[in-house]
């Protein structure tokens, strides 16, 4: 079979539609009050009017925040890990996330803002890390992804080190408002958060319409993606910004969340047998991966709900860590 | 008549200049080899052709116009490129490689279509990977993966065909697979370049050679013309004798018995055979 998608792509993706629709429905059910799927649904609808403002106004922001955050941290992932033929080439680790903790931190606990200055700081922070990375990075014949990675864990580790000065210098009630930053929350997510999420969206989807195809030509090599007729360079830079806007997106919205963006293209791939950026899979695998760990974060310690991020990771790691052994032990025998 | 030409390129990388004063017509419908010792620039003449590489100075023309000024989306649907380095990702399968050689024919509003089929299906039948169709890549065999680049390239359609090192790393009997192959293509009407390491291979398969050394051309022209003793000898400093192939009748090179050679290999430099150890 030969085409642009394949059959068990097209099943699995619809298979993660549905789940994370199935998803969506526990999320809303989930909190203080509790919700059978029915009572959510007729909330959804609008037909009890109780049901509908926990519903609509209380728990449907927050749940769209995640699908949002986790969808833009897959496709996010994706790109960057075909950018850089390595799957350890995520925003995570290529200094994007830990940039925009130190804007944060900085904000915080130096001049002790809040709310949105907290987000400008980390979005201005978080691409002239971007920047800083991708210009070290850039060589005489371009970038190449493995300098890039290499580069990016240099610069995550000294962004880290900031990070971990600026807690220690802090008041420790900044530091804890700090690290609640750091870690990610969906807590007391509204619409106001839900609107910038989409919107952002909106606008890149068809920029990532168009960069998708020759995204799967410079898999195959900076050479024969020339070959192919793509403008390499021009190809690449739009692609990292596009994918650094969507992390930045995320950050700014929800905080850092971890490891979304490095596990979901990951399984996604797996799961579908596909090779090559399966955009719309990563997508879906992200909203679904960070729907499940916020719904596991509110119930599991119902009375302190941790940050999404924490589920995040340990969700992710677990899972890719099992995927990752069942492939070796695969390949051994 | 002559589709790609370059005139009086001078190839540099940033400030390292490698290559001067290279004028050459691919001549059309013809099978070119670039030949010469390692270093002395073939590839990256390739690569100036196939516009990967800005020269310095001079033009590379595609149909009379500079190339570095044409949409590169319509170069490639001209001149097809099988590169040294080509990275197939992880689990691709062989059908799937193929068909992102249709890269240049599709748009966002045409992704694929029956004629991307037909010529996906063409190129795999022509360098027989059919029967591989749904293996991925990376469990191939080093000649059979070769043979799924190349399928690649072809399923791009393009008149024109570049090929850097295609035996590069391969056997003797897969060698001369991809060669039968890239005659296969010659005859059936495409223009061919390839750097080529095996001058022999080079004299029996190319209907025209371009000889370089130290970033010059040495000569070009039909093997039968150009190859003899003195040529390879200015060319890779190695003293030899010509003979008719028994087989074809090319042009073949026997290198002198090593006490003749001596006095040329020490006063020039000559690639080091890698059995030397």
């Amino acid at each position: 079979m030969i085409g642009l998608v394949h059959p068990r792509a097209i099943v699995v993706g619809g298979t993660l539609l549905i789940g994370c629709a199935a998803l969506l429905i526990v999320a809303i059910g989930t909190g203080e009050f509790a919700m059978s799927p029915g009572e959510v649904l007729s909330g959804l609808a609008g037909s009890d009017p109780a049901a509908s403002f926990i519903v609509r106004d209380l728990r449907l922001p927050r749940a769209l925040c995640a699908v949002l955050a986790g969808a833009a941290l897959g496709i996010s992932g994706a790109i960057f890990q075909s950018l850089t033929r390595n799957p350890l080439g995520s925003p995570d680790i290529v200094g994007f996330t830990y940039g925009a903790g130190v804007g944060a931190l900085v904000v915080i606990t130096v001049f002790g803002g809040s709310g949105t200055v907290v987000s400008a700081g980390a979005l201005a922070a978080g691409t002239i890390t971007a920047l800083a990375v991708y210009v070290l990075a850039f060589t005489r014949g371009g970038v190449s992804g493995h300098r890039l990675v290499l580069v990016g864990i240099a610069i995550s580790a000294l962004a880290l080190a900031l990070i971990d000065f600026l807690l220690a210098r802090a008041r420790i009630e900044d530091a804890q408002e700090a690290t609640r930053w750091l870690l990610g929350s969906l807590n007391t997510r509204g619409w106001e958060d839900v609107w910038p999420l989409l919107g952002g969206f909106i606008v890149l989807a068809p920029a990532l319409a168009v960069a998708g195809r020759p995204l799967r030509a410079l898999e195959l090599g900076d050479d024969a993606a020339h070959g192919l007729g793509v403008r390499v360079e021009r190809a690449r830079l739009g692609l990292v910004l596009l994918s650094v806007a969507l992390v930045s997106g995320v950050a700014v919205a929800v905080g850092p969340v971890l490891f979304v963006a490095l596990t979901a293209p990951q399984i996604a791939r797996r799961v579908a047998h596909s090779p090559g950026p399966a955009l719309v899979l990563s997508a879906l695998t992200g909203a679904a991966l960070v729907l499940a760990a916020d719904v596991a974060a509110q119930r599991l310690v119902p009375s302190t709900p941790l940050p999404v991020g924490v589920m995040t990771g340990a969700f992710g790691g677990v899972y890719l860590a099992w995927l990752l052994a069942r492939g070796w032990r695969r390949a051994a025998t | 008549m002559s589709r790609l030409r370059a005139h009086e390129l001078t190839l540099a990388y940033d400030r390292h200049v490698v290559a001067r004063d290279l004028s050459v017509e691919i001549a059309d419908g013809g099978f070119t080899a670039i030949v010469g010792p390692n270093a002395c620039g073939k590839s990256t003449l390739l690569r100036a052709l196939a516009r990967m590489l800005k020269p310095r100075d001079g033009t590379v023309l595609l149909d009379g116009a500079a190339i570095g000024s044409l949409p590169t989306r319509d170069v490639a649907k001209q001149i097809g490129l099988l590169p040294q380095s080509a990275t197939a990702p992880d689990g691709i399968t062989v059908s799937d490689l193929v068909a992102r050689g249709r890269h240049p024919h599709q748009s966002l509003f045409r992704p694929w279509s029956k004629e991307d089929a037909r010529a996906v299906r063409e190129a795999m039948e022509q360098t027989d990977v059919v029967p591989l169709a749904d293996r991925p890549v990376d469990e191939l065999s080093g000649g059979q993966r070769q043979r799924v680049w190349l399928a690649m390239a072809l399923a791009q359609e393009t008149p024109l065909l570049l090929l850097d090192e295609p035996t590069t790393f391969l056997d003797i009997a897969h060698q001369l697979e991809v060669l039968d192959l890239c005659a296969d293509l010659h005859e059936r009407g495409r223009t061919l370049v390839a750097v080529l390491h095996d001058l022999n291979h080079a004299c029996r398969y190319a209907t025209q050679l371009i000889a370089m050394r130290d970033g010059e051309i040495v000569a070009q022209g039909a093997p039968a013309d150009i190859v003899d003793a003195a040529l390879v000898e200015s060319v890779f400093g190695l003293r030899c004798s010509v003979v008719p192939d028994p087989e074809m009748g090319a042009p073949m090179i026997v290198p002198a018995a090593r006490r003749a050679r001596r006095p040329a290999q020490s006063s020039s430099r000559i690639q080091s055979p890698a059995r030397s150890q």
